[in-house]
């Protein structure tokens, strides 16, 4: 049998033998930025259709999560940069073919959006909050004023950043398992599910309840379907795709891939979901909090797997 | 004016002098390589046949690298090199992870590094210190544009290739067969 043997000489730390540059840090800002971008997403939405006072959970208590993973997200994405006193020069330029620019500067505009939009709400917490200064005091009125112009604004950024965690690693040509244009799509629709899992743990009432259950079975069909159609892709694709999609098939990452994030994070909460819509007793917490850890452990598999797919010359 | 490299994979014994002077030259800290020897044994046991190469940067002309970079620090000079500026530099690691080369490396002061083509040198038109210390000659340098000069008429006359050209980056290091 012919036979190809590869020595390098190289051994440059955190490149070979595989690459292993992006750490915890950036799967956990994917989880978190995806998590944020659902939540504000539902609350836009539902704010734009005029249903606020009917879907309180979703719109008012909620988004009260949003800045705070977002905040945790860039905390997690600063702690990655290793030049880190230079960051700043990302926003002194915008580079339309880099996904990175994108997502720093859609973060740059939607997480104070979702501080005004938790701000604006919260008296639901603190009853009698006074924010003390006259300017503030207008600021308020003025975000109240234009809420639906921020409905709208939130409603497109949360889809960018919803997308964009995605497309930030299927841009990378060089490694076979991100480079499919899948992963946009099923990022933003497990980001939407987590979102709607955290509005299902806060619901207000048993009708909201229902309706982000009935909303997240829908996202986790369409997630199973995507996750489907990524590895019918790979596995018609070139040898490197092949190889990446066996990571998942019988590779290293098959048992984590196909119990954590399929079984319990997908399959197992929709069950669960669907039982509930047909008036069975399910606590909330089981399904909500299975989605979560399932969208966690996914972005997790995902960025290691990545980084381990490679070419072969 | 468009500087490459050609590498005679039959001549190259895989001595790393070239790797040992680049770290010289560039400071390059310990532990890490701009450049470094690969060695290919391929066949059946026991007609197998020996590739030798000095690899580095392919300074694409599509290069991945320059357009994943969020600031710009990563970018394309005179003459086609690619390099990375190091103070617009945030260290996200987008570039690494874009290269199917691997040919970049976190350097312990935070930026990204790689292989510059010793711009340095090469702007006064000495070659790169690689290529001038090479004990068997095995690296060609110079302007593509210019068919006088000695990686341009290497490439006339032997036949060669680059590595995973199917990755769309068209890099601009040959390799001699």
């Amino acid at each position: 049998m012919r036979e190809e043997l590869i020595v390098s000489g190289r051994m440059n730390h955190g490149i070979d033998p595989v690459l292993h540059i992006w750490h915890w840090q950036i799967p956990l800002y994917l989880f978190l930025g995806g998590l944020a971008a659902g939540i504000l997403f539902f609350a836009a939405l539902y704010t734009i259709l005029g249903k606020e006072d009917k879907y309180e959970g979703a719109v008012k208590w909620a988004p009260f999560i949003a800045p705070l993973a977002l905040v945790l997200g860039l905390a997690a994405l600063f702690m990655d940069l290793k030049h880190q006193l230079y960051f700043w020069r990302l926003y002194t330029t915008i580079r339309l073919s880099s996904p990175m620019s994108w997502g720093a500067w859609t973060l740059m505009a939607i997480t104070p959006l979702s501080f005004i939009w938790a701000a604006i709400n919260i008296r639901l917490i603190f009853p009698r909050w006074d924010w003390k200064f006259g300017f503030l005091k207008w600021f308020e009125a003025f975000a109240i004023r234009y809420k639906l112009v921020m409905a709208w604004l939130i409603l497109v950024l949360s889809l960018i950043l919803g997308i964009y965690t995605g497309i930030l690693f299927s841009a990378f040509n060089a490694r076979p398992l991100w480079n499919t244009s899948i992963l946009g799509p099923l990022f933003l629709t497990s980001g939407l599910s987590t979102g709607a899992a955290v509005i299902i743990l806060m619901a207000r009432n048993k009708e909201e309840r229902h309706l982000f259950s009935r909303i997240d079975l829908i996202l986790i069909i369409i997630e199973l379907v995507l996750i489907v159609h990524m590895f019918m892709g790979f596995l018609a694709s070139t040898q490197v795709q092949i190889d990446a999609a066996n990571l998942f098939l019988g590779g290293p990452y098959t048992a984590q891939f196909w119990v954590i994030v399929v079984g319990m994070g997908l399959i197992i909460p929709a069950i669960l979901e669907a039982l509930e819509l047909v008036k069975f007793k399910i606590p909330v917490l089981i399904p909500s909090t299975l989605v979560l850890i399932g969208g966690l452990v996914l972005r997790f598999l995902i960025s290691n797997a990545g980084q381990v797919s490679r070419w072969l010359y | 004016m468009r500087y490459a490299m050609a590498v005679d994979t039959r001549k190259c014994v895989g001595c790393s002098d070239c790797v040992v002077a680049c770290q010289t030259e560039n400071n390059v800290p310990h532990g890490f390589a701009r450049d470094w020897v690969v060695e290919v044994t391929a066949g059946t046991y026991p007609s197998l046949e020996i590739e030798i190469r000095s690899e580095r940067c392919n300074h694409c002309d599509n290069a991945p690298c320059v357009r994943c970079c969020p600031t710009g620090a990563s970018q394309i000079i005179e003459g086609g090199i690619v390099i990375v500026e190091h103070n617009k530099c945030i260290g996200c690691g987008a570039c690494i992870t874009s290269c199917p080369y691997d040919a970049r490396y976190s350097h312990p002061d935070g930026y990204v590094d790689k292989c510059t083509f010793c711009s340095h040198r090469v702007k006064d038109g000495s070659e790169p210190a690689c290529v001038e210390v090479c004990p068997t000659k095995c690296l060609y340098f110079g302007d593509l544009d210019d068919p006088r000069s000695p990686v341009s008429e290497v490439l006339k006359l032997r036949k060669n290739k680059t590595l995973i050209p199917e990755a769309g980056t068209k890099p601009q290091i040959f390799f001699l067969t």
